[in-house]
C-alpha cells in the first residue's frame, strides 16, 4: 500500500512521545534555550504560588478531599463527596438532600454501569461487606451449593470452591457442618480435582440417602479433555458423622454424554428418587439446540445406568438447563416430603437454572410415577418461562429433604455484583442465601412459599416495635434503630381505603414493572412505599424495598414487590438494577414484607415468601457513618400506616 | 492552495482504498461463521478485524472464535499494563498518580480475573463464567478511564476504549454458547 495508513492500529501508538529532542544544538540556540528554560521555571513557580494561595483560602479551610487510595479512612462530608462527583460528572449536578417531608429525591446516579467513575474503595468499606450470619468461607471464591444433606445428627453443606483465589477456577468441594443451619464449622475440602475425570473441576452434584441409611454422592467432573461426565463418590467411613473423608469410585465416570448431547452440555445430577420398580432415578439438565431438557437415568447401584427414552420435561427456547431439581410438595401439609414420595395431594416441582439469563425458574405440576411423566399445571408458566424462586441475585439453587424436622430446604448461590477488582482486593467472592423452607402455597395453589429457616430467629436481639406509624404521601420517616447493618425486619402496611377507591384509572400505570420503572423515585397514586435499608444519614445512599400498587382499566389491583439499587451506592462499578415482580395479594390480606439485612446482602420476602428478592448492596458511607433505616411513602395519593418489628441480628459462628 | 488540493485528493484515495479493501475482504475471505457471528456483536468491523488476526478463525467453531476474542482482550490489557508503566515517571500529581494506580489494579483484575476465568469457562464448557468475565472487563476499562475525569487527560484512552469494545464483542460471541 503506497500511502501511510491514516488509521493507526489499536493503541500501538506511543502516546507519550517526548516533547524535546535530544540532538546537540549550536551555542546560539543553546542560549535561547537557556532563556526559555528560565522563563518556563519562573512561570511554573508563579503557578505554584498561585495554587498554594488558592488551596489555603478555599473550601472548608482544609485540603479538598480527594480519595487517595485504599488506606484513606478520612470521611468526606456529603458536600465534599458531591463536589468530587460533580467535578467528574458536571452534567449530573449535585445530589439533592431532602428532609423528612419532601419525599424521596430524584435519582442522581445513572442506572447501570455506563460511564463508570471509580469510587475509591477503602479497606474499611470492603471489610464492612463481609456478612454476619450468611454462609461463606473465610476467603476465596465460592459458587454452587453441592450435596446438602442431613446425616447422623449434622447438617452438611458442600460447595463449589476455589482454594487459590477470589475468582472461579481450580474448582473443588468445600465442606462445612452445622447443628442448626446457622452456625457452621468449616472442615477440610471433601474433594479436589485429582483424577483424569475431574482434573478440570469437581463440579456440582447431589447426595442420595439410600433406604439402609447409606449415603452416595453423584457429581459432575470436567475431564482432562474438557468433557463433562458424572462420577460417583461416597464417604470413606459411613459411620463418621462429620463425613470428613471421601472416596471416588474406582471405575468413574459412571455416565458420559450420550449420543446427540454435546460434551459441554451434560452436568449437575440430581438427588435420586425411587421409582415404582424400586429403581433409583435421576435427572441431568442439558439442551438440544436451544431447547432446555432434562435427561432421565435409572440405576440400581449408582454404578451402571439405563437412559430412558425421552426426557422428564423440555421447554423450547430456554437454552441450557443447569442445576435441575425435582421434588414433591404436599398440597395439604405445611411440611416437606422425602424426594421419593408421591400420591394424591402431592405436587411435584421441576426447577432449573437457566444459563441464558442466570435466574432460577420453577413450575408446579403433576408427576405420574408409573409413566415417568411430569406435566405442568399451567404450560403458560412452564419451567424457564414463568415463575422464579427469587427476582434478584439467586442462582444454582438446590433443595434437600431435612428428615429431622420434616422440611424441604433450599440453598442458593448469591454471587457478587461488584467489580472483580473489588473481589480480588477483598480476597473473597460470593455468599449463600440463608437456607429457606419451601412449602406449597395453599392459598393461591399456584406457587410455592419460601421462608428463612426458623433457626435464624435465634440470632434476634433487642426487638423494637413501631406500631401504626402513619406515613403521609411523599414523606420519609426515620426509624430510631441503633446499629442497622444486621437486622431482621417484619413489617405490615395498610393503604388507606379511600385512596384505593378513589384512584383514577387512566391505564397509565397498568404497564408498571419493577425493572423498567424509575424505582422508588417514580411516584404513582398508590406507591411506591416501604423501607429504605442500608441508608446513609442524608439519604445519599439508600436501598428501597417497596410495594407498588397499580390499577388497570377494569379496576383490578396489581401489587408489585421491588428492590431498587439505583441509589444503593455512590460507587459506579456496582450493579444498580431494580429487581422485583408482581406478588399475588388475596382479598383481605394485609401487605407484609420481611427483610433480612446482613451488610452487603439483603433478602426480602413479600407476602410470606410468595415473592422473594435477594440483593447485593455495597454502600460506601459505611466507612464513616452509621447505617440508618427509614420508612418511606412516595405515593402521590395514599396515606400508609406501617407496623413493624425490628430486631438486631447477632453474628453467627462460622469458622 | 496546491498543497491542500493534493492532501484532499490523497485523503479521498486512501478512504476509497480502505473501503474497497474491506469490502473485497468480506466478499471473498471471511468464513460465513465469522461474518454471521460478528454481525451479532455491537462492533461488526472491529469483530472482523480481531478474528481475522488469528489464522485459527478460518476453521473455528463459535467456542474457538470466543477464545480468539478473549485473547484479543488479553493482548490489549497487557498493552495497557505496559502503557501504565511507561506513563508513570514520578512527579505527576497526587490525583494522576492515584488514577494510574487505580488503572494498574484494574488491569491486574482484568488479566488475573476476567481473562483467566473467561478462558477457563470457554475451555471447560461453562460459558457463563466467560460472559461474566468479559462483562466485568468492560466495567473495569471504563473504571480506569473514568479515573482521569476532572483530573487530566487520560493517557490510556485508546487502550481503555479498545478493551471496552473488544470485551463487548467477546461477550456477544459468548452469548451464542449459553
Amino acid at each position: 500500500m503506497p500511502f501511510p495508513n491514516p488509521f493507526p492500529a489499536l493503541s500501538n501508538r506511543n502516546d507519550d512521545a517526548p516533547l524535546l529532542g535530544s540532538a546537540p544544538l549550536e551555542p546560539q540556540l543553546m542560549r535561547r534555550r537557556r532563556i526559555f528554560v528560565v522563563v518556563l521555571l519562573l512561570m511554573m513557580g508563579l503557578v505554584g504560588v498561585c495554587s498554594l494561595v488558592i488551596l489555603i483560602t478555599s473550601g472548608d479551610g482544609g485540603e479538598d478531599w480527594t480519595p487517595s487510595g485504599e488506606d484513606d479512612d478520612k470521611c468526606p462530608s456529603p458536600k465534599e463527596v458531591s463536589e468530587y462527583l460533580k467535578a467528574r460528572r458536571p452534567e449530573e449536578g449535585r445530589p439533592t438532600l431532602r428532609g423528612v417531608h419532601e419525599g424521596v429525591s430524584e435519582k442522581s446516579f445513572g442506572k447501570g454501569r455506563l460511564g463508570a467513575i471509580p469510587y475509591p474503595w477503602t479497606k474499611k468499606m470492603l471489610a464492612w461487606q463481609r456478612t454476619g450470619y450468611h454462609f461463606q468461607p473465610q476467603k476465596n471464591w465460592m459458587n454452587d451449593p453441592n450435596g446438602p444433606l442431613f446425616y447422623k445428627g449434622w447438617y452438611h453443606f458442600f460447595y463449589q470452591y476455589n482454594p487459590s483465589g477470589a475468582v472461579w477456577g481450580n474448582i473443588s468441594w468445600g465442606h462445612a457442618v452445622s447443628k442448626d443451619l446457622i452456625n457452621w464449622r468449616h472442615l477440610p475440602l471433601a474433594m479436589v480435582p485429582d483424577q483424569w475425570y475431574d482434573i478440570n473441576g469437581v463440579w456440582t452434584g447431589s447426595a442420595t440417602i439410600l433406604q439402609d441409611g447409606q449415603l452416595v454422592m453423584l457429581y459432575t467432573g470436567s475431564t482432562n479433555t474438557s468433557v463433562q461426565v458424572q462420577n460417583l463418590a461416597y464417604p470413606a467411613d459411613q459411620s463418621d458423622p462429620l463425613l470428613i473423608n471421601w472416596v471416588k469410585y474406582s471405575a468413574n465416570p459412571v455416565l458420559v454424554p450420550p449420543p446427540g448431547i454435546m460434551d459441554h452440555d451434560f452436568r449437575d445430577p440430581t438427588t435420586a428418587w425411587l421409582t415404582p420398580e424400586r429403581k433409583w432415578r435421576i435427572i441431568i439438565g442439558s439442551k438440544i439446540n436451544k431447547t432446555g431438557i432434562s435427561l432421565v437415568y435409572d440405576t440400581m447401584d449408582f454404578k451402571t445406568y439405563e437412559m430412558l427414552d425421552g426426557v422428564l420435561h423440555a421447554v423450547p427456547e430456554t437454552g441450557m438447563w443447569e442445576c435441575v431439581d425435582f421434588y414433591p410438595v404436599s398440597e395439604v401439609e405445611n411440611e416437606g416430603m422425602d424426594t421419593s414420595v408421591n400420591g394424591p395431594k402431592v405436587k411435584h416441582v421441576v426447577k432449573t437454572s437457566l444459563d441464558d439469563d442466570r435466574n432460577d425458574y420453577y413450575a408446579l405440576g403433576t408427576y405420574d410415577s408409573e409413566a415417568g411423566i411430569w406435566t405442568p399445571d399451567d404450560p403458560s408458566i412452564d419451567v424457564g418461562i414463568g415463575l422464579r424462586y427469587d427476582y434478584g441475585i439467586f442462582y444454582a439453587s438446590k433443595t434437600f429433604y431435612d428428615k429431622k424436622l420434616r422440611r424441604r430446604i433450599l440453598w442458593s448461590w448469591i454471587k457478587e455484583t461488584d467489580s472483580e477488582k473489588s473481589d480480588i482486593q477483598k480476597g473473597w467472592a460470593s455468599l449463600q442465601a440463608v437456607p429457606r423452607t419451601i412449602v406449597f402455597d395453599m392459598k393461591t395453589g399456584s406457587n410455592i412459599l419460601q421462608w428463612p429457616v426458623k433457626e435464624v430467629e435465634r440470632l434476634r436481639r433487642n426487638r423494637i416495635v413501631f406500631d401504626k406509624v402513619e406515613v403521609t404521601a411523599g414523606s420519609v420517616v426515620p426509624l430510631d434503630v441503633v446499629s442497622t447493618s444486621q437486622l431482621d425486619i417484619v413489617a405490615e402496611f395498610k393503604v388507606d381505603e379511600e385512596a384505593l377507591k378513589r384512584m383514577n384509572v387512566n391505564g397509565s400505570d397498568s404497564s408498571y414493572s419493577c425493572q423498567k420503572s424509575g424505582g422508588a423515585a417514580e411516584r404513582g397514586a398508590l406507591g411506591p412505599f416501604g423501607l429504605l435499608v442500608l441508608a446513609s444519614k442524608h439519604l445519599i445512599e439508600q436501598t428501597p424495598i417497596y410495594f407498588y400498587i397499580s390499577k388497570d382499566t377494569k379496576g383490578n389491583f396489581k401489587t408489585f414487590f421491588c428492590a431498587d439499587h439505583s441509589r444503593s451506592s455512590q460507587a459506579n462499578d456496582v450493579d444498580k438494577e431494580i429487581y422485583g415482580s408482581t406478588v399475588p395479594v388475596l382479598k383481605d390480606e394485609t401487605l407484609s414484607m420481611r427483610i433480612l439485612v446482613d451488610r452487603s446482602i439483603v433478602e426480602s420476602f413479600g407476602q410470606g415468601g410468595r415473592s422473594c428478592i435477594t440483593s447485593r448492596v455495597y454502600p460506601t458511607r459505611v466507612a464513616c457513618e452509621d447505617v440508618k433505616i427509614f420508612l418511606f411513602n412516595n405515593a402521590t395519593d395514599a396515606r400508609i400506616t406501617a407496623s413493624l418489628q425490628i430486631w438486631q441480628m447477632s453474628s453467627a459462628s462460622i469458622q | 492552495m496546491m498543497k491542500i488540493l493534493i492532501s484532499v485528493i490523497l485523503l479521498i484515495i486512501m478512504v476509497v482504498q480502505t473501503y474497497a479493501e474491506s469490502a473485497s475482504a468480506s466478499q471473498n475471505k471471511d468464513p460465513p461463521l465469522v461474518v454471521s457471528t460478528c454481525k451479532n456483536t455491537p462492533h461488526y468491523r472491529l469483530c472482523l478485524a480481531v478474528l481475522r488476526r488469528s489464522p485459527r478463525s478460518a476453521k473455528a467453531d463459535v467456542w474457538e472464535l470466543a477464545l480468539i476474542a478473549v485473547g484479543a482482550v488479553k493482548t490489549e490489557a497487557e498493552r495497557a499494563m505496559d502503557a501504565i508503566k511507561k506513563v508513570r515517571k514520578g512527579g505527576e500529581g497526587k490525583e494522576v498518580a492515584a488514577a494510574l494506580k487505580q488503572c494498574e489494579e484494574v488491569y491486574d483484575a482484568v488479566l488475573e480475573g476476567d481473562v483467566q476465568e473467561a478462558e477457563e469457562g470457554l475451555k471447560l464448557g461453562d460459558p457463563k463464567f466467560a460472559e461474566n468475565g468479559m462483562a466485568d472487563a468492560v466495567v473495569e476499562a471504563d473504571s480506569c478511564e473514568g479515573g482521569f475525569a476532572g483530573v487530566g487527560k487520560s493517557p490510556l484512552s485508546r487502550v481503555n476504549s479498545a478493551v471496552h469494545d473488544i470485551a463487548e464483542v467477546a461477550r456477544a460471541i459468548i452469548r451464542n454458547l449459553l
